[in-house]
C-alpha cells in the first residue's frame, strides 16, 4: 500500500480499491461503477438468483440496452423475437434487482460507453467494470476500467467486488502535433499496428505526451477505447483541466462543495515524478498518417498511403499463414495500394467514434457533397442524446441531404447482433473497433479508420485519403 | 486433475472470440446449446452443413479434449460465450503461446484450461502432430507439466489461487461474499470520501 515510492495513476487507482489481498491470492477490488447490458448480464442474473443473493451495490450499478437493439425509429417493435425477449429480460432484472435502467424509449438510452461519461457517472480514479471489453473507454476520465465476463459480472453484482492480480504498467507516449486530417483514431490505430493486437496483454496503458494533452475529452475516449485491440486491460489518461470541465454539472457529478474537494482528490491521482512503468513505447504524432487497417485484425493496419503487405516478406511461418488468410479473405493483392480499394458500405458509429466530434467531423467532409451512388452511408448516434444534439445543429441534415441514413442509438454494425450488417463480401470503412471476420457480418469485409477517412471513402465510393479531396 | 487427449489443431494465432461463436449467437439468455454454434461460420457451408475438411468436424476432434492453437488465442470480446462454447464442445484445455487476458479468466471460471506453451515446445508439438496426428498429450495440474511421447516436459504457469479453485472446486462468488466484513468496512470508510457516486 502507499509507500514513499513514486506511483503511476494506475498504481494510485489500484492502491485505493484495495479491499483485501491475502496471501497468495488476487486482491479483492472494490468497484465504483458498474454498468451492465443486455447481451453479457442474463446468465449474471441467473446465477444471482440461484444463489438467493441480492444486487449488493444497486446504486453503483446501470443498465442500458445497445448491443441487440435495431437502431430504426423507436416507434417500431423489435422485430427479432430473440433480441426483444433478451431486451425484455434485461429491464425484468433490473426492475427486479432494483438497478436503474434506460431501456429502449429511454430518452438517455445509448451504447454504454458513451452514456457513461455523458451522464457524469465516469470520474476520475474510479473502478469501472462493464461486461464488455471496450470499458476501457472511461479509462479517458483517468478512471481504472475493465472489460470483465460473465461471471465477473454475477461476481460485481454480488459484491461489488472483482478479484484481479495488479497488471503491468505500459506506458504509450506520444508527443508532437497532429496533421490536418490525422486524428485520435489514427494514434490508437497506429499503437495497434506497432505493437501488434498482442501487445498489451497483462498490461494497463496510460497514454501520455503533449499529442494526448491536446485530445478533447471525446477524442481520449476514442484512444482509450481501443486498448483492448492492443491487447491491454485497460488503457487511461490522466485527468486535467478538460476532464474536469466536461465533468462538471452532468447529472451525477458531484455538486457544490463536494465538487470541489473531488477535483483536489483528482488532482493527486497524477503518475508521480520518478515513477517507473514496465514497458513503454512512443509515438510521433508529427509523422502520423490517415491509418487503415487491411487484415482481419485492428493490428494489420497501415498508414492510408501504403501497399498492402506481402506474406512472403514475413519470417514466421504461422504469422505468414495468419497473413495470407487475412488477405484471402479480404480479398486484396499483396503490394496493392491500398486507396483507390473500391467499397460498398461506410458505417460511422460504435462506441469508438459516435460522439460529436466524430458526427461533426464526418460532416465537415459531407458538407455540400453526395455519398457516392454504389455505397450505402449509415450514421448512428452513440446516444439518443448525441442525436438530439447533432439534430439541434443540423448535422442530421448535412448527413440526409448527402443520401446517408440517419438511425437510432445503438452499436448498430460495429457488431451487426441487430440486423445492421454487411452482406458477405462486401467492404466497409467503418469507425468502428474490429475488423475479424465476419465482425460487421458474415463474409463482410472491414477497413477500420477514422470518421474524415469514411466520409471521405463514402464520397469517392474507394478508400480515400480525405486530404486528396 | 489430468487430461490424457489426443489434440485438435487449428493453427491460426490471434483466433479472436467473434470467430470461436460469432455475435449473432449472443442473443441467447441461457449458456446452453452454444457446442454447436462453436467456430460456426468456419465450421458449416452457407446452407448448413458442415465442411468435411474444418477440423472440428472431424470424427477425431471431436474426441479431442485438447485444442491446439496460434498465438494470442482469445482476443477480442469479452464474452463469456466463448469458453462455454468450447466446453460444450468437449474441450478441457486449449494450448497456445499466449491467451488475452479476459478470455484467460474467462476459461478459469469455466474449468477449462489456457496452458500457456514457451515458443519451442509448441513449434515441436505442432511438428510432432504434423507426424502423428493421433498422439496423445498428458496434462498434469497438479504437477503444472504438459507431456507427449517422444516430446520434452513442458512446466506451464497458471495463477496459483485459480489453480486451488480448480483443484478444490472453490467457488471464486462465494469466496468474495465470505469477505462480506472487510467489504462493508471498506464502504463505510468510503462513503465519507469522495469517490462514489452517492
Ligand atoms: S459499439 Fe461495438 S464495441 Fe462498442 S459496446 Fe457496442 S458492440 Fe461493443
Amino acid at each position: 500500500m502507499p509507500s514513499n515510492k513514486p506511483r503511476t495513476i494506475i498504481e494510485k487507482v489500484w492502491d485505493n480499491h484495495i479491499v483485501a489481498q491475502r496471501e497468495g491470492a488476487p486482491a479483492v477490488l472494490f468497484i465504483d461503477l458498474h454498468l451492465v447490458h443486455e447481451v453479457t448480464s442474463p446468465q449474471a442474473f441467473s446465477g444471482l438468483r440461484e444463489r438467493g443473493v441480492k444486487v449488493r451495490r444497486p446504486d453503483l450499478t446501470f443498465a442500458t440496452v445497445d448491443h441487440s437493439t435495431p437502431t430504426t425509429p423507436r416507434n417500431l417493435p423489435i422485430v427479432d423475437q430473440v433480441a426483444a425477449a433478451q431486451v425484455a429480460q434485461l429491464e425484468k432484472n433490473a426492475q427486479e434487482f432494483g438497478i436503474p435502467y434506460f431501456g429502449f424509449q429511454d430518452r438517455n438510452q445509448g451504447i454504454v460507453h458513451v452514456i457513461g461519461p455523458e451522464q457524469g457517472l465516469t470520474q476520475p480514479g474510479m473502478t469501472v467494470v462493464c461486461g464488455d471489453s471496450h470499458t476501457a473507454t472511461h479509462g479517458a476520465f483517468g478512471a481504472l476500467a475493465f472489460g470483465i465476463g460473465t461471471s465477473e459480472v454475477e461476481m460485481v453484482l454480488a459484491t461489488q467486488c472483482l478479484l484481479q492480480r495488479p497488471s503491468k504498467t505500459f506506458e504509450v507516449n506520444v508527443e508532437g502535433t497532429l496533421k490536418p486530417g490525422v486524428s485520435a483514431k489514427d494514434i490508437i490505430l497506429a499503437l495497434c499496428a506497432k505493437i501488434g493486437i498482442g501487445g498489451g496483454t497483462g498490461c494497463v496503458f496510460e497514454f501520455t505526451g503533449s499529442a494526448i494533452r491536446s485530445l478533447s475529452m471525446e477524442e481520449r475516449m476514442t484512444v482509450c477505447n481501443m486498448s483492448i485491440e492492443a491487447g491491454a486491460r485497460a488503457g487511461l489518461i490522466a485527468p486535467d483541466e478538460k476532464t474536469y470541465e466536461y465533468i462538471k454539472g452532468r447529472k451525477f457529478a458531484p455538486q457544490g462543495e463536494a465538487w470541489d474537494k473531488a477535483v483536489a482528490f483528482w488532482k493527486t491521482l497524477l503518475t508521480d515524478e520518478g515513477a517507473t512503468y514496465d514497458y513503454s513505447v512512443r509515438i510521433d504524432a508529427d509523422t502520423l498518417e490517415p491509418m487503415i487497417t487491411f487484415g482481419t485484425n485492428p493490428g494489420m493496419g497501415m498508414a492510408i498511403s501504403g501497399n498492402v503487405p506481402d506474406p512472403a516478406a514475413q519470417q514466421d511461418p504461422l504469422e505468414r499463414e495468419s497473413l495470407r488468410k487475412a488477405l484471402q479473405y479480404m480479398n486484396l493483392e499483396a503490394g496493392q495500394p491500398i486507396a483507390g480499394q473500391k467499397i460498398d458500405v461506410v458505417f460511422i458509429g460504435s462506441c469508438t467514434n459516435s460522439r460529436m466530434t466524430d458526427l461533426r467531423a464526418a460532416a465537415s467532409v459531407m458538407q455540400g457533397r453526395k455519398v457516392n451512388p454504389g455505397v450505402r452511408m449509415m450514421v448512428v448516434p452513440g446516444s439518443q442524446e448525441i442525436k438530439r444534439q447533432a439534430e439541434a445543429e443540423g448535422l442530421d441534415r448535412v448527413f440526409r441531404e448527402a443520401g446517408a441514413e440517419w438511425r437510432e442509438a445503438g452499436c448498430s454494425m460495429c457488431i451487426a447482433m441487430n440486423g445492421d450488417q454487411l452482406s458477405p463480401g462486401q467492404y466497409s470503412v467503418s469507425t468502428s473497433n474490429r475488423n475479424f471476420e465476419g465482425r460487421q457480418g458474415k463474409g463482410g469485409r472491414t477497413f477500420l479508420a477514422s470518421p474524415l477517412t469514411a466520409a471521405a471513402s463514402a464520397v469517392t465510393g474507394v478508400v480515400t485519403d480525405v486530404r486528396s479531396l | 486433475m489430468q487430461i490424457h487427449s489426443t489434440v485438435a489443431v487449428l493453427p491460426n494465432d490471434n483466433i479472436d472470440t467473434d470467430q470461436i461463436i460469432p455475435a449473432r449467437f449472443l442473443k441467447t439468455i441461457s449458456k446452453e446449446g452454444l457446442g454447436d454454434q462453436l467456430f460456426f461460420d468456419w465450421r458449416y457451408n452457407a446452407d448448413g452443413s458442415p465442411k468435411a475438411d474444418f477440423v472440428l468436424n472431424t470424427p477425431a476432434a471431436k474426441a479431442s479434449k485438447v485444442l491446439l492453437a496460434g498465438d494470442n488465442f482469445g482476443c477480442g470480446s469479452s464474452r463469456e460465450h466463448a469458453p462455454w462454447a468450447l466446453t460444450q464442445y468437449g474441450l478441457q484445455a486449449v494450448l497456445s503461446t499466449s491467451f488475452a487476458d479476459i478470455f484467460k479468466q474467462n476459461s478459469l471460471k469455466n474449468r477449462l484450461l489456457p496452458i500457456v506453451m514457451p515458443k519451442e515446445a509448441h513449434t515441436a508439438l505442432f511438428a510432432a502432430l504434423g507426424e502423428n496426428p493421433a498422439l496423445a498429450v498428458t496434462i498434469d495440474l497438479p504437477a503444472q507439466t504438459l507431456t507427449w511421447p517422444g516430446g520434452p516436459v513442458v512446466a506451464f504457469p497458471i495463477d496459483a489461487f485459480a489453480k486451488d479453485c480448480l483443484l478444490q472446486g472453490v467457488d471464486e462468488i462465494g469466496y468474495v461474499l465470505k469477505q462480506e466484513a472487510a467489504i462493508a468496512a471498506f464502504e463505510g470508510q468510503r462513503s465519507l470520501s469522495l469517490n462514489t457516486l452517492i
